[in-house]
């Protein structure tokens, strides 16, 4: 009888086998498994030969880059294919981003913008200190400052008209009040839904759900023509403010949505705590339930932002030019109309709208990951 | 002391007791609202006539005098603003319809595609998400109105869509690379015929459905089948509930909708027909033709509304926890039967909720037509009506009745829809 040979050790693994290993793996798991797998895997990459090469010659490769009229911007001109007309967006610029306010002024506009933006970035930035003054700094002080900048008219500055402004100053005027106006009002309209008083509640509830029900092209004719009748004959408001109005009333019924979101997530022991250390209601609302209630939303609120920043767009219909409608009044300039304008235009503008509401949503992300960790710990 | 002992309510000051309190509040909430109210009639009706309009609803029986570019009535500039109202009401209609069916169908792909093992579907499906979202639909609009079908070339050089021009360019490819079996591909293109389906300048030119006579008996024998189906159904259930056999409610339905009018159309010789569009002159003759602005309208709002229900069902699909699949697994279901009796009802229940809410985004969005001139509701009546009258209180409230009414019919049968299936889980 023989003795067999046993191992002592355990052997080493073998390495797990070539083909479910990185790259390779990868390839035949995620891309190549199967017919199907793979059958989907080529059409997309016919999907992305066909769009991409082109949109790379055209933003690109082909693009014109220097020139000073439409003249430039033709094949006949170039002896090649013309891909984007960048001249135009840089011969336009100043309207696309002040729209007709007048040109020795714009150095207001540029001040707003960089106090904007010094008060607003350390705001974001979660590690800097101070939160509560610089909130109060941006939401409370930097609106006033901007108003006197924008509109004139005291401290020696000339008066410029509403109706002057355009551009991407439009388009950001709209929005900044739009959400300084509706988070106050969609807190306040959230409370009265929430609220044990019957006709509060009632009121509250008919005006959510009527600004909710409604398309916002309703609302900026109802605010541009019918709320003029609705006031003393004497009073005349600014088209601007008008437009303003609508958008606050909209955004804040949407925003009163997001907020009771909010409340219904703050347990019910919280509301009782507050009760038994004998707060009144708004002290409750304002210590204890409020602060929590917000916190949970921030992305919701940062996604109203978005779609605020987005229908924006739609003060064009009211004829006030914001970023959109300046490009679209720059169609029309017969020095510039060639094949490849209207692309080059809708190509600027559209990087502009991506890149601001990537990045808010973006944000809203960073700052849902970070309260989740907050709450796991 | 002897009253602390005695109980009963302890002894508050008047302004102190809450239900004093609450009652007080909401009386001074309400007279503000109603003061506020009364004021803006005030003033409304002494602006009305300082500027000497007229009010009332007097104008709708009034003759309109402009054109419509796309009317699914009849209509002519004679007509009242009564029946622009309809006229416009009907072509926002049309839209919302066809762009909810595309717009679920377009979702539902790319939901799933998001979610798929392949990585670069699943990275497609993200970038095209990303994209869309995260532009303003006007600008969509305005790219797809203006850029696109703005740019489209004349009738006389119209773009071909369908299987005869892909084939031919197949065709061409290959025998740009110097390859065999190009004029195999060229002659089956060729065999087809010319396409159908033109794009140019004008919009989009489709055949036209012709039907013949003894139709409507094909419509019937459909109706009859509906409601075949549905005795079916409730049957079966009843036989279920009773004996615990099942049967294919499903396949059953499906052959006698489909059957049932078919076996009426062979006994009536087919009385279908498609019109071929022609290019005759400078323009197509015969056929269908979609005005630009319905198709950029419908192009755009499909693509931006898919983009949102992409995410919904995406998130729907995910709600469901993994357990679920492996339970049914583990009970011995097959893959087909766990997806459509443990899966998919549960998913849909996420689903259906903010599906919902997308297509009345979607409705209210095609208001948006007003900016390249589709004429629907909003752009006729609180656009051009608007305009002609200046009865703008009137007009304004009537449109935003319309939108208000779709909205609140929705929400009621949203609502009656959760109570109904939150029921069905919970027993």
């Amino acid at each position: 009888m023989d003795i067999a040979f046993v191992r002592r050790e355990l052997i080493a693994p073998l390495p797990p086998p070539l083909a479910t290993r990185g790259m390779l793996g990868f390839a035949r798991q995620r891309l190549f498994g199967g017919v199907l797998n793979t059958t989907l895997t080529l059409l997309s990459l016919l999907l992305l030969i066909v769009v991409l090469p082109p949109l790379l010659r055209f933003l690109i490769i082909d693009a014109v880059w220097d020139g000073a009229s439409r003249v430039d911007c033709l094949p006949e001109t170039q002896g090649r294919p013309v891909g984007a007309c960048w001249p135009f967006v840089a011969a336009k610029f100043r309207q696309f981003m002040y729209g007709f306010y007048p040109e020795a002024e714009q150095w207001r506009i540029n001040v707003t913008y960089a106090l904007g933006v010094i008060l607003l970035v350390p705001l974001l930035i979660p590690r800097v200190p101070y939160k509560t003054w610089n909130a109060i700094a941006f939401f409370g002080l930097f609106p006033l400052v901007a108003f006197v900048l924008l509109v004139g008219d005291v401290l020696g500055l000339p008066h410029v008209e509403t109706r002057l402004w355009g551009g991407m100053l439009v388009t950001l005027v709209i929005t900044f009040t739009g959400i300084i106006g509706s988070l106050p009002l969609g807190v306040l309209l959230a409370l009265g839904r929430a609220s044990k008083l019957p006709v509060v509640r009632m009121l509250a509830t008919i005006f959510i759900e009527f600004w909710r029900g409604v398309p916002l092209i309703t609302v900026l004719f109802f605010a541009t023509y019918m709320l003029p009748l609705f006031l003393p004959g004497n009073w005349r408001i600014d088209p601007m403010l008008r437009v303003l109005i609508g958008v606050v009333l909209f955004a804040g019924a949407y925003m009163a949505e997001v907020v009771r979101g909010g409340l219904q997530a703050v347990p019910r022991g919280q509301y009782e705590g507050a009760t038994a250390l004998g707060l009144g209601y708004w002290r409750m609302m304002g210590y204890v339930i409020m602060p929590q209630a917000l916190k949970h939303v921030i992305p919701g609120i940062v996604n109203s932002f978005i779609s605020l920043f987005k229908d924006t767009t739609l003060v064009l219909i009211v004829a006030i030019f914001d970023l959109l409608g300046q490009l679209r009044a720059a169609f029309a300039d017969p020095n510039w109309a060639t094949p490849v304008t209207l692309f080059t235009g809708f190509a600027f503008a559209g990087m502009i709208y991506f890149l601001v509401s990537f990045g808010m949503s973006r944000y809203a992300l960073f700052v849902e990951r970070r309260l989740n960790t907050e709450q796991a710990r | 002391m002897k009253e602390a002992l005695t109980g009963g309510p302890p002894r508050v000051a008047v302004h102190n007791n809450p239900k004093f309190r609450s009652a007080f509040y909401q009386i001074v909430v309400l007279a503000v609202v109603l003061a506020c109210a009364y004021a803006f009639a005030v003033n409304a009706s002494a602006n009305l006539r300082a500027q000497g309009f007229a009010s009332g609803f007097g104008f709708l029986g009034n003759t309109a005098g402009f054109g419509i570019n796309q009317t699914l009535i009849d209509y002519s500039e004679t007509d009242t603003y009564g029946r622009v109202f309809v006229v416009g009401l009907l072509n926002t209609l049309l839209v919302a319809i066809i762009g909810c069916v595309l717009a679920t169908v377009l979702g539902f792909i790319i939901g799933i595609a998001r979610l798929s093992p392949n990585w670069l579907i699943a990275r497609l499906g993200g970038v095209y998400v990303e994209t869309i979202r995260n532009l303003p639909l006007l600008f969509q609009i305005l790219f797809w109105y203006l850029a696109v079908l703005g740019t489209m070339p004349s009738p006389r050089n119209s773009i071909g869509l369908g299987l005869q021009p892909i084939l031919s360019a197949i065709g061409d490819g290959i025998a740009a690379l110097a390859l065999p079996g190009a004029d195999a591909f060229r002659s089956l293109a060729a065999s087809i015929g010319p396409p159908d389906v033109y794009l140019n300048n004008r919009g989009v030119i489709l055949p036209r459905p012709l039907l013949g006579d003894g139709f409507e008996w094909v419509a019937i024998a459909f109706g009859l089948a509906v409601l075949l189906a549905i005795v079916l159904r409730i049957w079966a259930r009843q036989r279920l509930d009773a004996t615990g056999k099942t049967f294919p409610t499903g396949w059953a339905a499906f052959a006698l909708m489909v059957g049932l009018p078919g076996v009426v159309l062979l006994a009536l010789g087919v009385p279908i027909g498609f019109e071929h569009p022609q290019l005759r002159g400078f323009n197509f003759v015969g056929g269908v033709r979609l005005i630009p602005e319905l198709v950029a309208l419908l192009f755009a709002l499909v693509t931006y509304t898919a983009a949102f229900i992409a995410e919904v069902v995406r998130a729907g699909i995910q709600a469901v926890p993994r357990g679920q699949s492996e339970a049914s697994q583990a009970l011995g279901l097959k893959r087909g039967l766990a997806l459509r009796l443990i899966i998919v009802p549960q998913a849909l229940r996420v689903i259906i909720p903010p599906l919902t809410n997308q297509y009345l985004n979607l409705t209210k969005n095609s208001s948006l037509a007003v900016a390249i001139g589709y004429p629907d509701l909003f752009a006729v009546f609180a656009g051009t009506t608007l305009n002609q009258t200046h009865q703008a209180i009137e007009i304004i409230a009537i449109t935003m009745a319309v939108y208000l009414a779709i909205s609140l019919i929705t929400s009621i049968l949203m609502n009656w829809y959760n109570a109904r299936s939150n029921r069905r889980f919970e027993c």
